[in-house]
């Protein structure tokens, strides 16, 4: 029985045709995967059935029947859930507060908090969540902010369990026990749509999957009866290179060097702890762990963004420990930021003003900006970094996220740098511009230039970098040339090896 | 095109504004039983009417120009300075002491140097705002207002303690003729002070279309921890901008003194810091966009004088429409909805 | 030395500053609520004048201050409407929105006392709100001196902080007010209708703002006068932002603020040796002061200020 059914599901945003004509059926009861790649339409496409969007045409049956879905609170009522890939959680109030918000337990008026804690805990012991009702949602790990999530949900009776990219932010450990609990859920009667662009997961937790290609469907078929490679054809609609070639290279001098390097933030709470790193000429040095274990602290004491309060850190020798951005770019410092759009780009500026962002400098006479010399500079980049646009007078903000992300890229290698600091360079961007990228950073290798590459890709560092340093908590907790799966599981988890 | 085509929106929201303002002043003209043909008449002749009235126009004009743009160079690193009048206070009192203590310098250096002070004394009242905000986050807003009561307190303390001309009315001795901008038209009060805002005007265009400082300066207005990222210190940008933004608004001050009123007197300003406010936002927070702004407000400041005597209608009409203008402009969106009806 | 000592621990001085914190206290919880539902609120100042202005003219029309508290209330609810559909509806910046609002209300008020009694620098004397004595409260010495003796609004401004925090923190109302100033798309994806929240808290913001307006006019002087508000509005956002975005700590530190006029006042009355202007001052520095303090400790709302559009 269809419990789900889409039917001509249409939906436009400007130009872009995210989703059109999707047809598809969900049966009772199953794990369902939508699968594809990033900009295929996957999320619009729940977002439509979850009421946050409306379709421009189609319909949506549930149980049968037509619905309209134009809220939240009517896909609520009709039995739905999502768990969102960025949690929808506030980070200062209670996971219990978190979950009954809209839907409150009461007395004489109040909200009835003893009541809603009991709720929580008998549905996180029902399905193993083991979530503690009274914890605070920042001062939790990014699963149980999970559990919290997939709680809010079952706290509102949902039989339909939407997942958007659940495993984006989990280890494989965690990955595992999320896996079990969906297994428990299923065995529970509840049905579950899986939004993932991940190959292996799709086979390892789904009965059925459809498969979603730039705002179509290309296919829906069983999960038993399909292979990876099959699914990745579809996927991307010819055949993918799964893993990128690099040639063998020997490493030159040390370039970069960090020393004992430990930074405190509010309350002398420790961000890094005694980091000691070093990366040496044509040699990319990759830096696993799970988001918010201090890499974005790392990335900005690299870039002379923190004042740490030990520690050294040297460039070509040189100790830049004291140097301003600004000085440490002069020396040769070059720096894809981890968030584009917030700190590497002027979203409301025109592309010529962003490609000389932190180099402006060299642009510069008398005070005075040097426009032929910028606009000659600027043509040179988008063509050689095949930046999609229309003419340099157009603001950031129109470009899609790839060529937002090649431009940035573009910048950032052009300026003849010894050492590139590259944070998540292929975050929210589609498969071309990602095997774009990762040449690029080749490129670049090869040159013999430095690379650090602070990656949650465990894809992208085991095929680019020469070594891993893993990351947990602000202290580096390993470092190896190559590790498995597992492995850089267990060390970003927190766990020892062996 | 596209480009050109958002220069005439802008343009476009700013006129729908204005005449959405008017609009609604009409409607309240009309609620209170008076006539709104000759009240809007006698402003336009008031500002417009004969060549001494658009005379005093240009000479409200002037001060606006100059708080306008103080407002608009905030908004370009993203601060809202709205410690205008305090500024303008301080560097008239600042401008009037050091024009009657050098005295005895000639008009060719008195007169610049005078100005400088002028707008010294704006930029050091308003960099107490820009630091405290990029030290600790003390918002902008509610501490440039807390500086304009201070300032004028100060320069009102220090006026009845220490520089006070003997008799009744707060106010300094004048400042020597070689200190004075000349005028333009006898008896007008229009002085040269006109050239030399609109030179400012121009400078300021140039500095934020051309120079690198300008273009850092924008950046961190745009977003602080991309310019960060790029080497750009946005705390110094901001308090730089504050500082030159202060600088106006003593100019503001200074232009007053050496052309209008010769010396200093508590309570001078009919409120131009706030009009300031008006001006940058209906002009977009372009140099340009500031002095047909200020020309605008400074008509209405003296068709308003005209409005108040021959119609009777109190010129607070005028603020009323200011206030209007300012949340009008700030919403292109409540324009286009009306546009599409 | 001994002087000032004397006037910091008299019992008079904390009386006066009771009165005196009325208005800053309404309008510093105005400014929670909507703060705590995501929108900055400059625009207190004007909503402080605009009440003031109605309660005068209540009172003047009907010869009833009680019917000018109503009115105050009703013009706050007004305006409050009006700021939301501003910086809600039509999405104008927040901080721009405010002070707009507050230069309108500057000019309206001073027009209308224009246009209604003719004259640009205050209102007719109308009457105000007359004290009420609690028979038992009263006899009681020194908190009889401080709570015994007050006219309604005083005793409503007790009422409203406690209320204040009873809302925001115990009722399921609240608890969907603070998750739409945290994380507004949570709220969503949780079915709460945000808009009406966010508007319910704007309007209730205006309300009290127009309470304090309504003590400022009558319970203080019985008169309008040209802005007088004189920057309270902005006062009493520093309050809000320095008691934590808490009733509680609002009223605390209107309380500190309502002080330290208090020891103003009183020190002028005294004739000491320093000049009054410096005197006067001291309230805009504390204001000052307390808020680069408060800033660095504290932490807003997390979706304060920014624009979400509902989902549809």
């Amino acid at each position: 029985m269809n419990i789900i059914e889409f039917k001509g599901i249409t939906k436009t945003f400007g130009s872009l045709t995210a989703n059109s004509n999707i047809d598809l059926q969900i049966k009772k009861g199953e794990i369902h995967c939508l699968l594809g790649e990033n900009g295929a339409g996957k999320t619009t496409l729940v977002n439509i059935l979850f009421g946050l969007y409306n379709q421009d045409k189609g319909e949506i049956f549930i149980a049968g029947k037509p619905c309209d879905i134009n809220t939240p609170h009517k896909a609520i009522e009709l039995g739905l859930g999502m768990i969102h890939q960025h949690f929808m959680l506030v980070d200062r109030l209670t996971t219990t507060e978190n979950i009954i918000a809209g839907e409150e337990p009461m007395k004489n008026g109040f909200v009835d908090m003893t009541r809603a804690k009991k709720q929580v805990r008998k549905i996180s012991d029902e399905y193993h969540l083991s979530v503690e009702p009274d914890a605070i949602v920042e001062n939790i790990s990014v699963g149980e902010q999970q559990r919290v999530e997939i709680l809010k949900v079952l706290y509102r009776k949902a039989k339909i369990l939407i997942f958007d990219e659940p495993t984006a932010v989990l280890t494989p450990q965690e990955v595992a026990s999320l896996f079990k609990i969906l297994n428990k859920l299923k065995a529970g009667g509840k049905t579950i749509i899986f939004i993932t662009h991940k190959l292996e997961e799709t086979m390892k937790i789904s009965d059925r999957v459809t498969v979603l290609r730039k705002g179509k469907v290309i296919d829906t078929v069983n999960t038993s009866n399909t292979s990876p490679k099959e699914l990745a054809k579809m996927m991307v609609g010819r055949e993918v290179l799964l893993r990128v070639e690099k040639e063998k290279k020997k490493s030159g001098e040390t370039v970069l060097e960090i020393r004992n390097v430990s930074l405190y933030g509010k309350h002398k709470r420790p961000l890094l702890q005694n980091i000691n790193i070093s990366v040496n000429q044509g040699e990319i040095v990759g830096i696993a762990g799970v988001a918010g274990n201090g890499q974005l602290e790392l990335e900005e004491t690299i870039a002379g963004l923190r004042k740490i309060q030990a520690g050294q850190i040297l460039l070509n020798g040189e100790d830049i420990t004291g140097k301003q951005t600004k000085e440490r770019r002069g020396k040769g410092l070059s720096h894809i930021p981890s968030d584009r759009l917030k700190r590497g780009l002027v979203p409301s500026s025109d592309l010529a003003k962003n490609i000389i962002l932190g180099n402006h400098n060299a642009f510069s006479k008398k005070g005075f900006l040097q426009r032929d010399k910028i606009k000659k500079y600027s043509k040179n980049i988008i063509e050689k970094f095949d930046i999609r646009c229309r003419s340099l007078q157009d603001n950031v903000d129109q470009l899609s996220g790839g060529n937002q992300q090649k431009l940035v890229i573009g910048r950032e290698l052009s300026t003849n740098p010894v050492f590139i600091l590259a944070a998540q360079p292929t975050r929210g961007v589609d498969v071309g511009a990602i095997e774009f990228i990762h040449q690029n950073l080749l490129e670049i290798r090869k040159k013999n230039k430095a690379v650090l590459l602070i990656s949650a890709e465990l894809e992208e560092l085991m095929s680019l970098a020469d070594r891993i340093l893993v990351i947990y908590e602000g202290r580096i907790v390993s470092e190896k040339k190559k590790y498995t799966r597992e492995e850089l599981g267990l060390l970003m988890a927190g766990e020892k090896l062996g | 095109m596209l480009k050109r085509l958002k220069k005439y929106s802008d343009l476009g929201y700013s006129l729908i504004a204005i005449i959405l303002a008017f609009a609604i002043g009409a409607l309240l003209i009309y609620l209170s039983g008076l006539n709104v043909g000759k009240a809007y008449s006698a402003l336009f002749n008031g500002a417009f009417g004969s060549l001494f009235n658009f005379t005093q126009t240009l000479m409200n004009t002037i001060p606006l120009i100059f708080t306008g743009l103080a407002v608009a160079i905030g908004f370009k690193s993203g601060l809202f300075n709205i410690g205008g009048e305090g500024q303008m206070y301080l560097g008239a009192f600042v401008t009037a002491i050091t024009a009657i203590y050098l005295s005895f310098l000639p008009s060719i250096i008195l007169i610049p140097l005078v100005l400088l002070a002028g707008g010294l004394a704006g930029s050091a009242w308003s960099f107490i705002p820009g630091y405290l905000k990029t030290r600790t986050g003390a918002h902008e807003v509610v501490t440039t207002i807390m500086m304009n009561y201070i300032g004028i307190l100060a320069t009102s303390f220090l006026l009845l303690r220490y520089f006070q001309e003997t008799g009744p009315i707060p106010q300094t001795v004048f400042i020597p003729e070689s200190a004075r901008l000349p005028e333009l038209i006898e008896f007008s009060r229009l002085t040269w002070a006109i050239f030399i805002a609109v030179f400012v005007v121009i400078l300021c265009d140039i500095f934020y279309k051309r120079t690198n400082l300008g273009y850092k300066i924008q950046t961190v207005g745009k977003n602080s921890s991309a310019a960060e990222y790029a080497g750009i210190s946005s705390d110094k940008m901001m308090v730089l901008s504050m500082m030159i933004s202060g600088f106006m608004a003593g100019l503001a001050g200074a232009t007053i003194v050496m052309g209008v009123l010769h010396r200093f007197i508590t309570n001078f300003s009919p409120g131009y810091g706030f009009t300031g406010i008006a001006v940058a936002v209906l002009g977009r927070n372009k140099p340009v966009g500031v002095l047909f702004a200020a020309l605008l407000f400074g008509a209405l400041q003296t068709g308003g004088i005209t409005m108040q005597l021959f119609a009777k209608i109190p010129m607070d009409l005028m603020v009323v429409i200011q206030g209007l203008v300012i949340l009008f402009v700030a919403t292109p969106v409540l324009i286009k909805k009306l546009l599409r009806k | 030395m001994s002087e000032i000592l004397d006037v910091i621990f008299n019992i008079n001085t904390f009386s006066a500053a009771i009165r005196i914190s009325v208005p800053l206290v309404f309008a510093a919880i105005g400014g929670v609520f909507s703060e705590r539902v995501g929108v900055i609120n400059l625009g207190l100042e004007g909503m402080l004048l605009g009440g003031a202005f109605s309660a005068v003219l209540g009172s003047y029309l009907t010869g009833n201050p009680y019917i000018g508290v109503l009115l105050a209330m009703f013009m706050g609810a007004i305006i409050g409407f009006i700021f939301a559909l501003f910086t809600l509806k039509f999405e104008a910046n927040h901080v721009v929105a405010g002070v707009g609002l507050n230069i309108l209300l500057l000019g309206t008020t001073t027009w209308l006392m224009q246009i209604i009694w003719g004259s640009r620098g205050t209102s007719v004397n109308v009457t105000g709100l007359s004290e009420i004595t609690i028979p038992l409260i009263s006899s009681i010495p020194i908190i009889g001196k401080l709570f015994g003796s007050h006219n309604i609004l005083v005793y409503l401004m007790f009422v409203v902080v406690i209320l204040s925090w009873i809302v925001l923190f115990r009722t399921p109302f609240g608890l969907r007010l603070r998750v739409i100033g945290e994380h507004p798309k949570a709220a969503d994806t949780l079915g709460i209708k945000i808009r009406k929240i966010q508007y319910t808290s704007l309007i209730f913001s205006g309300v009290l703002c127009g309470l304090g307006g309504a003590y400022l006019s009558l319970g203080h002087l019985n008169w309008f006068s040209m802005n007088m508000s004189a920057g309270r509005g902005y006062m009493a956002l520093a309050a809000n932002i320095f008691g934590g975005w808490n009733p509680l700590g609002a009223f605390g530190a209107s309380y500190l603020f309502a002080f330290t006029d208090a020891l103003q006042m009183r020190m002028q009355a005294l004739n000491l040796n320093v000049p009054n202007e410096i005197i006067q001052m001291v309230p805009y520095i504390l204001t000052i002061l307390v808020l680069a303090g408060a800033m660095i400790r504290s932490r807003p709302p997390a979706a304060l200020g920014k624009h979400y559009k509902t989902s549809r």
